[in-house]
């Protein structure tokens, strides 16, 4: 017989729902975080399916460090009227005004742009359970993090002292100030993510098929200039060259790679084949072995 | 299609885990080149010489790499032609076998390592019987380093007859046991000459192949209900996951606890309405007419699970703080949370023989066999005949901290014979006759903070003011009621639940009543709270220790200073103050007559 424990996808599936009904049950103020990829383009389809015919019962959130890529922000904005969801977006104005940029401030921008500016939302809201899309195949110290996350008052993981997880029985119960960060689809691969993309029709940002766009070539890394913001070194010049994008972040520090792959086929046999992880695409990642760990003990998600 | 395995390695220290289940995603081709590089880089930064380490694949946090050990479980995800795996890798560390045991309930399949060198282990031991404890079926039990022992045939049997000896009572349904060397690769992936005298597959062939599937005991249909969707007035349903059986449209469920039924109106799956769904699908159902149905409601349809409030089960201890009998805990199971006390330990496992032992406490990671009693009756089944509704989990209800998980054996009996006999005259009859409401004012502090002198001095003004009133006061409670009690933790955890249980009876008789207990454990008031429900009052006396110690009415304080008197609160053992109590007072900054103002101004409205 056809269960669903025998099919992978729907097996997958039926376990990020559970997730989310969870949480929506047993949590007071919830929020999804929303970072427009084909990850959180995933995990918007889980939730809209999750409680149909009822919206999602929490709002999205988006962090935006006001450098990504424009197609992203207009898909973000189409999709939120489309489907009728709330979507907060929040920005670290202090860090515009003192002109914070991944140009010129490294791994700081990150901390500013970013972790600061999720741990100033969350607190601002209120929101003390936030979704994110993390998957466990992503990183090695993400296949160490249970599906409930716990924070302290400043949002910090302690990684050595992880509350046991048994079976589906998750312990929601959290003392003021603290928080949960849950990631529904942790058992997730990247060619979960794709397969289950074109099983279901999920719409995600055109960044993602192959194009001729404007790139230059920096430390091995093609990068696209998406706006006259971009710094250009002296002898860089933007060329026309046939990429796409195997993750979506913040434009300067996404990394392409050159492919014909304009279909969604063509695209998950290029994951299937593939010899470098996505990881590869991400500048800020490999800066040190240990680098998403420590982001995730400051409270990056 | 491909159907999808999730396995744990587990074992000793040091057995090989992490370098098993690296070596099996290296030479399975399962490794990105970028990390393949950074394998290679951080293996030269290592200790262990040279060569490649394949356990740095796995140990991904820094204090794991720092002490070349593994702390928490790692997921990792790979997939062959035949099947998708997700493995957890668990630690082998007695310090952290709660870590296993998270990847052991999600299993279907455990390799346990066995060093060759070293044969069967406490910890083989241990891992196995946790194993077992979750319904772990299949059991592969590597045998690894048999490099070290120049792939000696003998001792290779030797260490497989130990072990089957030992897991024949463990109710696995297969053990296959398979010599390998992580290091080398021999039998992971592919068979080696090495072992010419082994007949059996490859470690990942046999994963391959294995078939898991068990023999469905004809399971009619159970959904417990996770949430209650009301968009708007004209739509009710009620999200799940199906958990056993099938269901159809049309079909008449039942609903528990209790006895109502309905017909399945609509089933929703996704954004579309279905006919009929299957046990694993996430579904959202409507009923023909109302029935009064919330998070933790089971759905039913020919299956009849429990509904009890009192059960034996099989205990594994994972907080730091350990376990004591009569306290009060957070249960989780299925969907529903509620208030449970371990009322028994009837007795400890001893990891090694399985032998039964006598304790009243267990620490952690150990393992106990107990009666736990609900504050209300719940569904719930035997964990062999269904997973879902027979784990649990048990919530510390201070730290929050997930204390212990368990297993279901059989529902206990008590609770089908004593029922609850209704009577005519009700609390309220009883209030109305004394022209008053019920309260208990619980009055918490250190000894000499002024509990019993302010207890004293506000019941005679309430009966000044006509009111019927009853003072427990905590000496003169251990002359009677708790004779029988000491003042170890556990005994004083019993104290303080036979003192609510009393004042809850005199509430309902309707008396205003006064305790004047230290209670010192934040989690004990909370339980006290618990049973005596909105007639609790907590005054908390703030008296700082110095001036307490000052007044020593009873001279007890010398002589917990001297060390004659053993757990004295305050000074050899600790008061946890209150975090949210009605009313704090301070005898040293208000007089007597002061403060009896502030607790009677403060519970008037309460009691008229």
């Amino acid at each position: 017989m056809n269960t669903v424990s025998n099919n992978h996808l729907g097996h997958l599936e039926a376990e990020a729902i559970y997730i989310l009904r969870e949480v929506a049950a047993e949590c007071a103020k919830p929020v999804m975080l929303y970072s427009i990829g084909k990850d959180s383009s995933v995990m918007l389809h889980l939730a809209m399916k999750a409680f149909y015919p009822e919206k999602p019962p929490f709002p999205f959130m988006h962090i935006d460090t006001t450098w990504k890529f424009r197609e992203m922000i207009e898909f973000r904005d189409r999709k939120a009227s489309e489907l009728g969801i709330e979507m907060l977006i929040d920005t670290n104005d202090k860090g515009v005004a003192d002109n914070i940029n991944p140009f010129d401030h490294g791994s700081a921008y990150t901390d500013i742009m970013k972790t600061e500016a999720l741990k100033e939302a969350l607190d601002k809201y209120g929101f003390n359970v936030a979704f994110g899309g993390a998957r466990r195949d992503e990183e090695k110290s993400r296949a160490k993090e249970r599906i409930f996350s716990f924070r302290n008052a400043s949002h910090a993981w302690d990684p050595k002292n992880q509350r046991p997880e048994m079976w589906k029985l998750f312990n929601t119960r959290i003392n003021p100030n603290e928080s949960i960060r849950v990631f529904p689809i942790s058992n997730w691969t990247e060619k979960d993510i794709w397969q289950y993309i074109k099983r279901e029709n999920i719409e995600i940002v055109p960044l993602y098929f192959a194009k001729e766009r404007p790139v230059v070539e920096r430390d091995g890394n093609i990068i696209m200039v998406d706006d006259d913001r971009f710094h250009l070194n002296p002898n860089e010049k933007p060329e026309m060259r046939k990429v796409r994008f195997r993750t979506l972040g913040c434009y300067p520090l996404t990394g392409g790679c050159e492919s014909d792959a304009e279909t969604l086929d063509e695209i998950i046999s290029e994951t299937l084949t593939t010899r470098s992880s996505e990881r590869t695409t991400r500048v800020i990642d490999h800066e040190a072995a240990s680098s998403m760990e420590m982001r995730k003990k400051e409270g990056y998600f | 299609m491909t159907t999808m395995l999730r396995f744990i390695a587990c074992g000793s220290v040091d057995d090989g885990k992490s370098t098993l289940i690296g070596r099996m995603l290296y030479d399975s081709k399962q490794i990105y080149i970028d990390q393949e590089q950074a394998l290679i880089k951080d293996s030269k930064q290592g200790s262990r010489g040279g060569d490649i380490d394949f356990a740095l694949l796995l140990d991904g946090l820094s204090a794991e790499r720092e002490q070349g050990i593994t702390i928490d479980v790692a997921y990792r995800y790979f997939s062959t032609d035949r099947r998708s795996f997700i493995v957890a890798d668990t630690p082998g560390h007695e310090q952290y076998t709660r870590n296993m045991a998270v990847g052991a309930s999600c299993a279907d399949l455990a390799l346990i390592l066995v060093d060759a060198m070293n044969g069967v282990m406490v910890q083989t031991k241990r891992h196995s019987r946790i194993c077992s404890l979750m319904g772990i079926k299949h059991i592969v039990l590597v045998i690894n380093k048999m490099d070290l022992i120049e792939y000696d045939k003998g001792r290779f049997e030797d260490i497989s007859q130990d072990y089957l000896n030992f897991a024949s009572n463990l109710g696995f349904d297969s053990i296959e046991v398979i010599p390998v060397s992580a290091t080398d690769g021999v039998n992971i992936v592919e068979k080696s000459l090495h072992t010419s005298w082994y007949k059996g597959d490859s470690l990942l062939k046999y994963l391959e192949e294995i078939d898991i599937t068990t023999q469905s005991s004809t399971n009619g249909f159970l959904m417990p209900v996770q949430r209650v969707s009301r968009p708007d007035s004209n739509f009710r349903g009620f999200q799940g996951q199906i958990e056993s059986g099938s269901v159809a449209v049309g079909d008449e469920v039942g609903v528990l606890p209790g006895s109502e039924k309905a017909k399945i109106k609509s089933i929703i799956s996704g954004f579309e309405n279905i006919d009929c769904a299957i046990a694993g699908q996430a579904v959202n159902i409507t009923l023909d007419r109302e029935v009064d149905i919330s998070r933790g409601s089971v759905l039913i349809k020919n299956s009849q699970p429990a509904v009890a409030d009192l059960f034996t089960a099989t205990i594994l201890w994972m907080d730091d703080a350990s376990m004591i009998a009569g306290r009060s805990y957070f249960l989780k199971i299925g969907t529903k949370q509620i208030a449970a006390t371990i009322i028994k330990v009837k007795h400890k496992v001893d990891i090694n023989s399985g032998s039964k032992m006598s304790a009243d406490s267990i620490i952690k990671n150990e393992i106990a066999v107990c009666d736990i009693a609900l504050s209300e009756k719940i569904v719930f089944d035997k964990y062999i005949s269904n997973k879902t509704l027979g784990a649990f989990i048990l919530i510390d209800r201070v730290s929050n901290m997930t204390s212990a998980c368990g297993v279901i054996e059989h529902q206990l009996d008590r609770s089908d014979n004593i029922t609850w006999q209704k009577t005519d005259i009700t609390k309220a009859d009883r209030l109305k006759q004394k022209g008053q409401k019920s309260l208990t004012l619980w009055f918490t502090g250190l000894s000499g903070s002024g509990k019993s002198s302010l207890a004293n001095e506000v019941e005679k003004k309430l009966v000044a003011m006509g009111k019927h009133t009853m003072l427990l006061d905590g000496d003169n409670i251990r002359h009677g009621l708790s004779r029988n009690l000491g003042f170890k933790e556990g005994d004083r955890v019993e104290n303080i639940r036979r003192i609510a249980e009393v004042s809850k009876l005199m509430n309902n008789a309707g008396l205003i009543v006064l305790t004047a207990f230290i209670s010192p454990f934040e989690k004990d008031r909370q339980a006290a709270k618990e049973i005596i429900g909105d007639d609790f009052f907590e005054i908390y006396l703030s008296t700082p220790i110095e001036e307490c110690e000052k007044r020593d009415v009873k001279g007890l304080y010398k002589k917990a200073r001297a060390g004659v008197v053993a757990n004295f609160t305050g000074v050899s053992s600790p008061y946890e103050e209150p975090s949210n109590p009605d009313i704090t007072i301070d005898t040293s900054e208000n007089n007597l007559s002061t403060s009896t103002s502030m607790v009677v101004s403060k519970i008037l409205d309460l009691i008229e």
